[in-house]
């Protein structure tokens, strides 16, 4: 489609990246359909095959154009747009989309709950219906980048007398509504990404209801698929924590002992592997075969980041011992690489705990990819009312 | 990056190979040689050779082959790692005649493409691209020797030279030594005669250097069929099994074991497939594509193979189940062409990791 090129052509000639406000040229180009060229016309997309995505981007990139805003808005970007894809109505996707992508609209994710983390769709927020509103009561957990967030997707209960999966419903909430209160959670790198949401009467439009009511998990699990999917995107060879141990090891000799060159090699070849499979998951998309693997993939990406951080610490044991910054702060952003190895080791921990736990993984894997029997579930077909608690 | 996925041709190759092994590997052909190493396998390796053409894979048509590459090759290797199938296909049709067909040999490698007859490269099994020195009286382990009829032996020239020989059975005296892996038997082999130099000089160590290559390249593909198996076999014994009145895929402890062995596997698929496919393309990247490789799956099938053995239980740990014959190859195949430390040395080298 020799006409993509000519789109990205037009939209460069009309808005120079150079001296164009970012948000207006990001809003051009969702204008011109090259935010997510699969996506439909008029959405931000033209309706192509996901695989013609990168053309644009590289060729967006190469001209210096500006980036949507992922460290602040992943979110809405990765999660958020292909739900309200999936199940919003004309109306909502018309309202949502453009501003998600500019990010004049940070999004986040109204999810997790203390009594309810792996074990997702035994939340307790609660969704009461009253005339063509909602109100919505309860207490979430675990929302990265609440505190900048105008918008939230939200899970909550609307039937307690069916079985825990079947009461869902899924919900777009204004985080300017009175009802909302978002407070510092405060975590183990000792800066507050995290924040816990209380809601309290919170007044929900139904027209904000995206999908059925009662179908809440499903339009979940279509989210949680995409959020794991953009965990373990794809990436160029020394990306990421095994880049920057590598320079480490390259420009400082001290760091170099044979114990430590095993250590490095053997993580280099598992990091090798991981992005040759996620560019085989992503040829697989592309061609339209399901790749099962991304799960799998996430799991990996976990161990790796996790074990190549602490692993820097050693190789510079001395500066290993020292902290970049204790102050307590609320980020606005979600990206790591740019603070120190010891940010970097505590924050890894992480990886193996949000967007499904590395033992919730396993399982989707050993009995989604694998076909084995499934784990005992004492509260399979109880109405939720009645599961103990 | 280049494609890292299965064209219809290689699924057609695929299943034919899949049946072809199925009809004529029986259910203890494997564990049978290592009581009797003398069981005939010829029929194994004629309905390959004659009747799909696999002798001939990587020949060039004009000289009587299929002229495929190293994707298809793959691809076979695959359905010959998950039947542990005992046939020269990666000693004669991979290493020796990549060789043959670097060194420009026109004369013998018709006469392999038809199956007629097979070679072996004379170098100890442990030799990997780069780290080989020329035979003198003998070498060993040598893997493919025992039913070869074309030796082909580096050995030194009268200035010290690589001379790349072809001899024949005559000219060599082969003894069987009782190996790990009775599917894939080495044996020592003294040079006795003079033979014919095929190649000389720099020439000469570039042919069998790019013989190992495809060797060290190709074999990850063999391990990933052979890893693929007990994966495959294990899931299918875990959900059958019961014990404290349910299966023992139900439990945590193994269902997070299987798991974690898929990722390993899917892992190996992709930097397999990666290998194959830059050796085939003539990417500048297969010198670390075959380092990340070799070193992977290889360790990958291994702990594919133990994991089998102990998820089977008491069974595993038998001679009637197949299992052993995996493991047995997959250790063997782990020192096969380069260890994965070897391997992770070369990869220091290649991306500046070096101490």
């Amino acid at each position: 489609m020799p006409e993509l090129k000519t789109k990205v052509r037009d939209l460069l000639d009309a808005h120079d990246p150079a001296t164009t406000d970012p948000a207006e040229f990001l809003g051009a180009r969702f204008d011109a359909g090259l935010a997510w060229v699969h996506f439909p016309e008029g959405l931000g997309g033209l309706g192509l095959s996901r695989g013609r995505q990168e053309e644009v981007d590289r060729l967006l990139a190469e001209a210096g154009a500006p980036e949507p805003d992922v460290g602040r808005n992943s979110i809405g970007l990765g999660m958020a747009a292909p739900t309200l894809i999936a199940f919003g109505t004309p109306e909502q996707q018309e309202r949502y989309l453009r501003p998600l992508y500019t990010s004049e609209e940070i999004w986040c994710q109204l999810f997790s709950e203390p009594g309810a983390g792996s074990d997702l769709a035994a939340i307790a927020t609660r969704a009461v219906q009253e005339g063509d509103t909602w109100v919505v009561d309860g207490q979430k957990v675990w929302t990265s980048g609440a505190h900048n967030a105008q918008r939230a997707i939200l899970v909550a209960r609307t039937d307690t007398s069916v079985a825990k999966h079947a009461g869902l419903t899924y919900f777009v909430v204004d985080m300017s509504d009175p009802g909302v209160d978002v407070r510092p959670l405060r975590q183990v790198t000792g800066e507050a990404e995290f924040n816990e949401v209380f809601l309290t009467g919170v007044r929900v439009p139904d027209a904000d209801r995206i999908g059925e009511v009662g179908q809440g998990w499903k339009v979940a699990t279509t989210t949680l698929n995409n959020e794991r999917v953009a965990i373990s995107a794809g990436n160029d060879r020394e990306a990421g924590q095994i880049g920057l141990v590598a320079q480490q090891w390259r420009d400082d000799p001290s760091v170099r002992t044979p114990g430590a060159q095993a250590e490095l090699l053997a993580w280099w070849v598992e990091c090798e592997v991981t992005r040759i499979a996620g560019e085989r998951l992503r040829q697989q998309l592309e061609s339209g075969q399901p790749g099962p693997e991304s799960s799998a993939m996430k799991l990996a990406f976990a161990r790796q980041a996790q074990q190549i951080t602490g692993f820097a610490l050693e190789l510079d044991p001395a500066k290993g011992l020292l902290y970049d910054d204790w102050t307590m702060v609320r980020s606005a952003s979600a990206s790591f690489l740019g603070r120190g190895p010891g940010f970097r080791y505590l924050r890894a921990k992480g990886n193996s705990i949000e967007g499904g736990t590395s033992e919730i993984m396993r399982n989707v894997v050993a009995e989604r990819v694998l076909g084995l029997p499934p784990d005992h579930r004492p509260d399979k077909g109880i109405p939720f009312k009645d599961v103990p608690r | 990056m280049t494609d890292l996925l299965y064209s219809d041709v290689e699924e057609s190759l695929r299943s034919s190979v899949r049946s072809t092994l199925q009809r004529t590997v029986g259910d203890d052909l494997v564990a049978r040689l290592f009581d009797e190493p003398s069981t005939d396998t010829s029929a194994v390796w004629r309905a390959l050779a004659e009747q799909l053409g696999l002798a001939g894979l990587l020949v060039p048509e004009s000289l009587g082959g299929v002229g495929a590459g190293p994707r298809e090759a793959a691809v076979v290797l695959e359905e010959l790692g998950r039947a542990v199938a005992p046939v020269p296909f990666l000693t004669s049709a991979v290493v020796a005649t990549t060789a043959l067909v670097v060194a420009g040999d026109e004369q013998d490698l018709p006469r392999l493409a038809s199956g007629e007859v097979t070679a072996v490269l004379v170098l100890p099994w442990t030799a990997r691209r780069g780290a080989w020195t020329a035979v003198g009286e003998s070498a060993e382990p040598v893997a493919g020797a025992l039913d070869a009829d074309v030796f082909l032996v580096p050995v030194s020239g009268s200035g010290g030279e690589t001379s790349l020989r072809v001899l024949t059975s005559d000219e060599v005296s082969v003894e069987a030594l009782t190996s790990l892996d009775m599917s894939r038997p080495l044996a020592r082999v003294s040079v006795t005669g003079e033979g014919r130099e095929v190649d000389s000089g720099d020439a000469a160590d570039r042919a069998v250097d790019a013989a190992l290559a495809a060797g060290t390249a190709l074999i990850a593909s063999e391990q990933l069929g052979l890893a693929q198996w007990c994966l495959e076999t294990t899931v299918e014994y875990a959900k059958t099994r019961v014990q404290f009145a349910r299966p023992i895929g139900s439990f945590q402890a193994i269902k997070h074991r299987l798991a974690d062995l898929y990722l390993a596997v899917v892992q190996s698929q992709s930097a397999a497939r990666y290998a194959a496919a830059t050796l085939a393309d003539e990417d500048p990247d297969q010198a670390v594509a075959q380092a990340v490789a070799g070193s992977w799956c290889s360790d990958v099938a291994v702990l594919a193979a133990e994991e089998a053995l102990q998820l089977h239980g008491g069974i595993g740990m038998t001679w009637e189940h197949p299992v052993h014959t995996y493991l047995k190859r997959a250790k063997a195949d782990q020192l096969a062409l380069g260890t994965p430390d070897a391997h992770r040395s070369d990869l220091a080298q290649l991306v500046d990791l070096t101490l």
